[in-house]
Formats: structure tokens, sequence, C-alpha cells
């Protein structure tokens, strides 16, 4: 029985997600925000977020294969293009949604730019925003899996040997435990988003 | 890209196949997930509980389901055939439920104070009020079916997952470019048919 290797597993799933979620908050945030200043803009990043969304996320770790190779590297950089439209999506959408008067209102008080963007827009953009940092999690852990394929290790290692070796207790401890990181992160950022709604 | 220039007939033969592999999914799925999601939406205590438990489902992983099926029916078609109707579940019953709690309670009012009967009512004004919504649920289940079913390759199926595993197999990355290439170029075909037919079943607002 090989189940003492799935702590290891575990946490490289976890690195793989987690590098791949922060490269993509750091493109996606600068993105959605620059999206809804200027409209020419906003048709091309929607538009290719659009793309984004639809293009199979097995697909997208095996294009990058022949000029990065295998390994850690362009599974992250892979993971990370696939988490990036969710976020821009829902941060254009949460900044639109801000209502007119509010912009107004802080104008009229004297806020300048800067201001108004940290203390209104952010604020009230941020629960419609958030959503698309849940789904780009929940969507990454699940993707993670497939990073196997490209040798770059995490739970989908564990239920490759499973399926190969036709070690079924493996493959369920394995499975499961995958499913129990996506719901689970799931569960918490929903929990959060619910803490953040009430305090405000 | 040399791989595709070399043998198209092949990647549009693995084409075809992956297609009917989801169309004919996609068409069982819409039979179970109609009616379950007509039954949630007359019931408004059982909608939230079916629709959290299929999307729990819809967390688990793909490959994590689909590994979990191979144990149960071996390689082959069944799994990854199975694996596509049980995740298109929570996307089209969702939608269901989104298109009848939508439509405008005044017109079902009116229609049945014309003597229309339960079953008139579902069919001639709720359904297609609702049917740009279901189209909206059935183009986001189609391509996330097309996307589960590459791993089809993997566990003995059909489709375009058998350029890019037999590639990984064979460390042939022109085989494995031109299976990712054309599943994506599959992606954004089907998606860009059903966004055509969401926006046609869409009552007209521009005269409006």
């Amino acid at each position: 029985m090989a189940l003492n290797d799935l702590p290891a597993h575990v946490a490289q799933h976890l690195t793989l997600a987690l590098c791949a979620l922060a490269i993509a908050l750091a493109a996606g945030l600068p993105l959605g925000i620059a999206a809804t200043q200027s409209a020419g803009l906003r048709g091309v990043v929607l538009a290719l977020a659009g793309v984004g969304r639809t293009l199979p996320s097995l697909a997208v770790l095996m294009l990058l294969l022949p000029w990065l190779g295998v390994g850690m590297t362009p599974a992250v950089i892979a993971l990370a293009l696939l988490a990036i439209p969710p976020i821009v999506i829902s941060v254009d959408l949460g900044i639109r949604g801000v209502s007119r008067a509010a912009v107004d209102a802080a104008t009229g008080m004297g806020m300048t730019s800067l201001q108004r963007f940290t203390r209104v827009v952010v604020p009230l953009a941020l629960p419609v925003s958030f959503v698309g940092l849940r789904t780009a999690t929940t969507e990454t852990i699940a993707s993670a899996t497939l990073a196997t394929f490209i040798g770059a290790g995490g739970l989908g290692d564990e239920i490759v040997r499973g399926l190969q070796t036709d070690d079924a207790t493996l493959l369920f401890v394995a499975a499961a435990l995958v499913a129990a990181l996506a719901l689970g992160a799931d569960l918490a950022l929903g929990a959060a988003a619910r803490l953040m709604a009430e305090n405000q | 890209m040399t791989y595709l220039a070399a043998h198209p007939a092949r990647v549009a033969a693995l084409a075809a196949a992956h297609l009917e592999l989801v169309g004919v999914a996609l068409a069982v799925a819409l039979l179970i997930a109609v009616p379950l999601g007509l039954w949630a939406a007359r019931r408004r205590n059982v909608a939230p509980w079916l629709l959290g438990a299929l999307g729990a489902i819809y967390t688990i992983p793909s490959l994590a389901l689909l590994a979990v099926l191979v144990e149960w029916f071996g390689l082959g078609f069944t799994p990854i055939f199975v694996a596509l109707v049980v995740y298109a579940q929570f996307m089209l019953a969702r939608n269901v439920v989104a298109g009848i709690n939508g439509v405008d309670p005044a017109q079902v009012d009116a229609a049945r104070g014309l003597g229309m009967s339960s079953p008139q009512v579902l069919l001639r004004v709720e359904f297609p009020q609702a049917l740009p919504v279901l189209i909206g649920g059935v183009r986001i289940a189609a391509i996330a079916m097309i996307s589960i079913a590459t791993l089809g390759g993997y566990v003995g199926g059909v489709g375009l997952g058998v350029l890019i595993f037999n590639g990984l197999t064979l460390h042939q990355p022109q085989m494995i470019v031109a299976g990712s290439l054309a599943a994506c170029a599959l992606a954004i075909a089907v998606d860009a048919t059903l966004r055509l037919a969401e926006a046609k079943t869409r009552p007209s607002t521009s005269s409006g």
C-alpha cells in the first residue's frame, strides 16, 4: 500500500494550484480593472476571456508542451492561463456594477480618483468580483489533477497510479482527496463571501 | 501543425467522434435534467437541495470521477459517457429551474384564464419563454463536456483525447498539439453556434 505518499502529493497539488492562482490574480486583477477604463480594451479583453473560458483544460496544458516541456513550470503557467478569464470577467462585472451615484457622491465629497477607487469602487465591487476568484479556485484545484499528464505531480499522480496498478483503495482515497480539496475550498470561500457581506 | 497537415482525415474523424459522444451524452443528459428541473421548479423547497447536491457532484474533478467510474464499468466508452451525463446535470437542471422560474406569472395566469390545461401552459407559454435560458445551459454544458470528453482518450474511449494520449505515449508532440488544437477549435465552434441559437430564441428587444 502506497498511501503514505499521499501527504506529499496533497502538498504538491496545493502548491501547483496556489502558485497558478497567485499568478492569475496578479494578471487578472489589473486586466479586469483596465477593461473597465476603456471600451476598446474591454472588447478585446472580454472576447479573449470568453474564448479562454471555452478551451478544454487538458488541451491548454498540452499546448505548452512542445515549447515549455514537462514539469511544474508549464503546469503552473497553463493553470494560471485557465484561471485568468473567470477573474477578469468577474472583476469587470463587479466594477461596472458599482452605481454611478456612489462614484459621483465620492467625487462630490472631494475624494481623489485613487481614494474613490480604494474606498468606494473596491468595497462595492468586491462581492461580485469575489465570485470569479471562487470559481477560479475550485476549477484550478480540479484542473491541477490533470498536471500529472505533463509530469507535474499532484494528486493526479496517485489517481493514475491507482488506475495503472488496479489499486482501488489508492484510487478512491486520492479521488476523494481531490474532491474534498475542491469542495472544501469552495465552501471556505463561500463562507468568506458571506462574512464580507455581513461586515458591510 | 505537421501532424495536422499530414493526417487531416484522421483528425477530422476523431473530432466527429468527439462531437458525437458529446451530442449523444447531452441528449441523454437532457432527458434526465429537464424533468428533474421541472419537478424542482414546481417545488421551491426542493430546488436548493437538488441543485446543491448536483453542484457538489459538479465540483468533483473529472479525472477523479472518471477513475472511480473506470473501477466500476471497466475501460472503454461507458465510464466517459456516464461521467459526461452526470456532470451535465448541474448546468442543465440549474438553467431549467431558472428558466421556468423566470417566466412572467401574469402570462401563466392569463393562459390558465384562457382555459389552457397545465401541459398546454407548459408547452405553449412556459417552455418557449424558458428556452433561451435552457439553451444557455446547454451551451455551458456542451463546452464542459467537450473538455471532459478529452479524458476519454485516457480510459480507452473515443474522440480527440486519443490523439493527445497516444501522442504522450509515443512521444509525438505534434500529435498532442494536433489533438489539443482540434479540441480547442471544436469547443469554440460549438460555443459560437449555441450562442447564435440562444440569441435567435430570445424575444427581440431591439424594437422596444
